[in-house]
């Protein structure tokens, strides 16, 4: 079986991102960008299962600016065996949005026909939690969403789900869509030999015209603007003082 | 036109408060026809009845929908679609996991954890773990939103409104439930409470979480926890409070042990009142703490559940 990972490109997670004064948007020009993390979980996940002999081939997808080949080229440290590469837009600030994404995957799943694709569950950019279970919907595929655990049995996975009140198990037929939460597994870190190597592993470039998707938005981005900032707070010198703030404050 | 509220129901009980959040968020866009989708979903839509502001409810209860699998659920709502120039949710799991689908079964864009409602095209949503609040103008014919129920009041109760049955539509099979395995709690629910206490790495361990829990229980709080508490196995997942967990925005906020970091603050930085404890006084925590307190949570904590 072959397993296709979507992989995205996003402002590192520990970055403050500074909106624009203009309104037009975040800064992202000499910002540190990496893999989003959610993302590192469904290469780790997909490379172990080929380490457990249920899948033969791991192909990792992005869809972006030219320099998410970086990305793919972590990846492909990982583990991963081939790349595909979908250039889509010139400026890092555009965002293709999660619909056009998921018909740019479908255009790709259609062709490598793998039996599983592994998402994240969501870009820590756009936080949108929304190509998986659209690439399904495209597929006319099974999802499972925020997965904690997976197991697979023959032609049907086994996915334990992290919902709102605690875990659910379903089991879903192959092929499907599986996108991952953060408690799946712990992503390696690539060693600097397989990095070398990753450099000469097959890496595809094209455009979603190869696939005839359009990806104009269909949102229109009015303005992006600064959360409204807190008032500073006090730093109170005990218990005691805290106590009667709060009750001052009528909070308890 | 009018607007379709899916409503939240577990095991065939309304969450009544997610619910009322999202008819509330819906009202501004049209008359608001509240559909409950269950095995069990008939007391649910009961309940849903009697929300403020709802003109007409549609009960879907067939055991088609036990759990709320996604392909089975996305395929009867996008069979009621029609009618409705706006689908909406209250942005939980079950609607995270289910309306992305319907969008695209719809050939449109979903807009998730919208804030705010400008017009009936225009929405704000916050992004970069709420580090930017963007306004975007949709141009999908039909707009499809999950909405952050921590942003919007409850709508409140009255007569009950008339209920209408609705068949089933085609389910794919191509899934089954197997088991739940729920979290039992007797204290209030996270994302609905009016003071929710936290515990994050500086907690220390599971037996440690026993004096953030008696502080809690001593305010009739809900309990969160940090994602490092909760990857360290001190507190189970769905406590967890952040961009990937759950956002909340009680009126009391105590963070105990907790740094502050991005993905955390995203989760709880609306909170009317924030307090902090914690012995490090460079920890950003401090940086949104209404009231912070250089301390540690070992000695404060018990201290501040007695003194209450």
């Amino acid at each position: 079986m072959k397993v296709l990972v979507p992989v995205k490109r996003v402002i590192d997670y520990n970055v403050k991102v500074r909106v624009k004064a203009d309104g037009s948007g975040v800064d992202l020009a000499n910002v540190k960008m990496s893999m989003n993390p959610f993302d590192e979980i469904s290469v780790e996940q997909a490379i172990r299962l080929k380490e457990a002999g249920q899948v033969d081939e791991v192909v990792v997808v992005s869809i972006g600016v030219k320099q998410s080949q970086e990305t793919l080229r972590t990846a492909l440290a990982m583990g991963a065996d081939r790349a595909i590469l979908v250039v889509a837009a010139d400026d890092v600030h555009n965002d293709i949005e999660p619909l056009a994404v998921a018909k740019i995957l479908k255009a790709i799943v259609d062709e490598e026909q793998p039996g599983l694709v592994l998402c994240g569950k969501q870009a820590i950019d756009n936080d949108m939690n929304a190509t998986g279970q659209m690439l399904a919907a495209l597929m006319g595929w099974s999802q499972a969403t925020f997965a904690s655990d997976l197991e697979i049995v023959g032609d049907k996975a086994k996915v334990t789900r992290e919902v709102d009140g605690g875990l659910q198990t379903i089991e879903v037929s192959m092929p499907t869509v599986v996108t991952v939460d953060l408690r799946l597994n712990e992503p390696r870190y690539a060693s600097l030999p397989n990095i070398m190597k990753a450099k000469k592993k097959p890496l595809d470039e094209k455009t979603p015209a190869d696939y005839g998707v359009d990806v104009a938005n269909r949102l229109e981005i009015v303005k992006t603007a600064e959360p409204e900032a807190r008032k500073a707070g006090i730093m109170v010198e005990s218990v005691d003082e805290l106590v009667s703030k709060l009750k001052e404050a009528g909070a308890v | 036109m009018a607007v379709l509220v899916v409503a939240e129901i577990t095991d065939g009980a309304l969450s009544m408060d997610a619910t009322a959040k999202a008819v509330t968020a819906a009202r501004p866009l049209g008359d608001v026809t509240v559909l409950c989708i269950g095995s069990l979903a008939r007391a649910a839509a009961g309940e849903a009845a009697t929300i403020s502001g709802v003109a007409r409810v549609l009960c879907a209860e067939n055991a088609l929908y036990g759990h709320r699998l996604a392909e089975p659920v996305a395929a009867l709502i996008v069979s009621l679609a029609g009618e409705y120039a706006h689908i909406v949710a209250p942005a939980t799991t079950d609607a995270k996991n289910i309306l992305p689908r319907v969008a695209a079964l719809l050939d449109v864009m979903v807009l998730t954890d919208v804030t705010a409602v400008v017009d009936a095209d225009t929405f704000v949503r916050p992004v970069y773990a709420g580090n930017a609040m963007q306004t975007v103008r949709s141009k999908d014919e039909k707009k499809v939103i999950t909405f952050r129920t921590s942003t919007f009041e409850a709508a409140g109760t009255g007569d009950p409104v008339t209920i209408d049955d609705v068949a089933a539509a085609d389910a794919p099979g191509l899934s089954e439930w197997l088991e739940d395995r729920v979290a039992e709690s007797d204290r209030p629910e996270l994302t609905s409470a009016k003071i929710v206490v936290s515990g994050g790495r500086g907690v220390g361990s599971e037996e440690n979480f026993a004096i953030i829990e008696a502080l809690a229980d001593k305010l009739g709080a809900a309990v969160g926890a940090s994602r490092a508490a909760v990857d360290s196995g001190f507190a189970p997942n769905d406590w967890q409070v952040g961009q990937t967990g759950k956002v909340v925005a009680p009126d009391l906020y105590v963070a105990c042990g907790i740094s502050g970091a991005i993905q955390h603050l995203a989760g709880m930085k609306d909170s009317k009142i924030i307090v902090a404890i914690n012995k490090d006084e460079e920890a950003p925590i401090f940086q949104v703490a209404d009231y912070g307190l250089v301390a540690d949570l070992f000695q404060a904590v018990p201290e501040l559940t007695e003194k209450l």
